[in-house]
């Protein structure tokens, strides 16, 4: 309703006088079916579901029409011409009351004692105002009634009608619309509150946590690119992947997964990036997990001894068996040479993944850089989940 | 990869980070001539319109739409100009969309300022640029596409990758640079570039809906 509502219902009130009553019927079911500010279903939709509301308006309405029947009876004659407007408008209104967007609860408690719910919320000039225009409107119509009921004149009898309906919309419409709206917005501040609370929790755990500690090691310029690099990437998984911060060492670990724990470790334990790629996706079994703890092996080993900018971590995940290379463009190393008593590669890696029946080949020259390559069969011949 | 000419290509920017427009275009030095900056689509799209550059370096994300919409409004009037999709994004649907909607290219915002010079002269020569992260999500949407019966259209040609081009993929997304994948492979480095380009011109022109629908499905999960 964009117009101010008291300009509309002033208008209509004037229409009604020159329309026989039927603009009342029109203001009420516009009232059903127009959506409310800050709702997007009329009344009209919930008053169709609401059983109950139906039979009160069929109910009250049967009862006006006997009423109207014994009227007739005593020869009053205007009485048929008005039954249908009023019929229509009792019925109608009854269905806002019920169904206004508001707890219908609500909307019951406050009908039954609507002057002072409207005591509760407005001033006492504003009431004094609109129950003196009501009374006003009700005493003109009843006034209208009784001054014409032998006239032919079956407009001004109609005229009269309305203006006692158009005394109660003028009473207690404004206050029936504005305690609706009071509850859906209340309603929505409270969802966008919860919604912020969530949102602030996540946020302190990761980002506030780790400026605070780039506040702290300002002077180490290493230790503070580390830091925003790993909280980068938590935030990314986040609001990209919706996996939430801490959340890491989730229970059911996938192969993409577990490549990404070791790239975030790599980098911020060691501060060297680490370009990961994944192609395909599974869950991590004994075998897997062996492979990502070689996978892991071979890129720390990268990080500490290779001196590259950069080490390329490759995961590809098919239905027979899953890839993994480890690539570095740093100083290499001549395999033949490495001493006896170191154990890295020999055991961490192609140990590990021999005892599960996997392998891994070295390609390495000094110079050359290195490149780690494993093969995991896949035990299970599952179909990869692909993501 | 040899240089059609001495000059040094034209670029514009499109990023809506001041900061790091200014960060690029210092990184970039002056081994291109950049001639512009924009800060979203409409000024990016008028801009380029203005200036015809040789490449465009396009942000995936920028506030009035994705990098795409920029792609696609200007090919429709200049098909001429070339486009590097350069963003901070890991995510695959962004990538795709704008690689599909005509991106000679992708890589990602961490690049060294001597790869990232050298990619702008690869796309202003015409050719592909794919990053490793490029490469990765190339072969997961095409091997995550099932054989594709269902579909009277279907065009063996444009909708799978030869063994030949998944191979070139997977030595790109093990960190190798063309000149390294020649080399393991005992090719040339334009055949290589040429395999890269024919993946590139498939990624565009397949018309598999699972393809493109591949993304949003990659994000559900």
């Amino acid at each position: 309703m964009g117009l101010d509502p008291t300009v509309v219902r002033l208008g209509l009130m004037v229409a009604t006088l020159f329309t026989a009553g039927y603009a009342a019927v029109a203001y009420v079911a516009a009232w059903l079916l127009v959506p409310m500010a800050g709702s997007d279903t009329p009344i009209a939709a919930k008053a169709k579901a609401d059983r109950r509301g139906l039979a009160v308006a069929a109910a009250l309405g049967s009862l006006l029409i006997l009423i109207l029947i014994a009227v007739t009876t005593f020869n009053v004659p205007f009485v048929g011409s008005l039954a249908s407007p009023l019929f229509l408008c009792i019925a109608g209104l009854v269905m806002v009351w019920r169904n206004a967007p508001a707890a219908e609860r609500a909307t019951l408690r406050d009908l039954t004692e609507p002057l002072e719910g409207l005591a509760g919320h407005r001033s006492w000039s504003a009431i004094m105002v609109r129950a003196v225009i009501a009374v006003v409107l009700a005493v003109g119509g009843v006034a209208v009634f009784v001054s014409t009921h032998r006239s032919l004149l079956l407009l001004h009898q109609l005229a009269g009608v309305a203006l006692v309906l158009a005394a109660v919309v003028v009473l207690f419409g404004p206050w029936w619309i504005r305690i609706a709206r009071d509850l859906v917005t209340e309603r929505q501040a409270r969802i966008r509150a919860e919604e912020r609370a969530e949102m602030a929790s996540r946020v302190h755990d990761s980002v506030l946590q780790t400026l605070a500690m780039i506040q702290r090691r300002a002077d180490q310029p290493q230790q503070v690119v580390q830091l925003a690099r790993a909280q980068e990437r938590e935030l990314r998984a986040w609001l990209f992947d919706g996996q939430a911060p801490g959340s890491l060492d989730g229970q059911d670990m996938t192969v993409s997964g577990g490549v990404r724990q070791i790239q975030q470790e790599v980098e911020a334990k060691h501060g060297v990036p680490v370009e990961a790629v994944t192609v395909g996706d599974c869950e991590v079994n004994d075998d897997l997990g062996a492979l990502l703890a070689a996978a892991r092996e071979a890129t720390v080993n990268a990080a500490k001894w290779s001196g590259a900018d950069v080490i390329s971590l490759f995961a590809e995940v098919e239905p027979g068996e899953v890839s993994l290379y480890v690539r570095d463009r740093g100083r290499g190393f001549d395999p033949a040479a490495v001493p006896g008593d170191r154990k890295g590669l020999a055991e961490s890696i192609r140990g590990r993944m021999a005892r599960r029946g996997g392998s891994a080949t070295v390609r390495t020259a000094p110079g050359q850089g290195t490149e780690i390559s494993l093969t995991m069969p896949r035990a299970s011949e599952r179909q990869p989940s692909r993501g | 990869m040899t240089m059609p000419n001495v000059s040094k290509p034209r670029v514009i920017i499109v990023d809506d980070h001041g900061l790091f427009r200014s960060g690029v275009r210092s990184e970039l030095g002056g081994e291109v001539d950049v001639v512009g900056e924009a800060d979203d689509v409409q000024p990016a799209v008028s801009l380029i319109g203005e200036c015809l550059p040789d490449v465009v370096l396009l942000d995936v994300h920028l506030p009035g739409g994705g990098g795409q919409m920029v792609v696609s409004a200007v090919r429709a009037e200049h098909p001429e100009v070339r486009f590097l999709a350069l963003s901070a994004s890991d995510a695959p649907e962004d990538v795709i969309a704008v690689i599909r909607a005509g991106a000679r290219g992708y890589v990602t915002k961490t690049i060294s300022g001597d790869d990232l010079i050298d990619a702008v002269r690869r796309v202003a020569a015409g050719d592909a640029v794919f990053s490793p992260r490029l490469a990765g999500f190339v072969l997961d949407a095409f091997a995550s596409l099932p054989a594709p019966d269902d579909r009277p259209s279907f065009d063996p040609e444009l909708d799978q990758l030869t063994a030949r081009e998944r191979e070139v993929l997977r030595l790109i997304a093990r960190g190798y640079t063309y000149k390294e994948v020649a080399r393991e492979l005992y090719i040339s480095a334009k055949t290589v570039e040429t395999h890269v380009s024919s993946v590139l011109r498939k990624l565009q022109l397949s018309t598999r809906h699972q393809l493109t629908r591949w993304a949003a499905e990659r994000r559900l999960t």
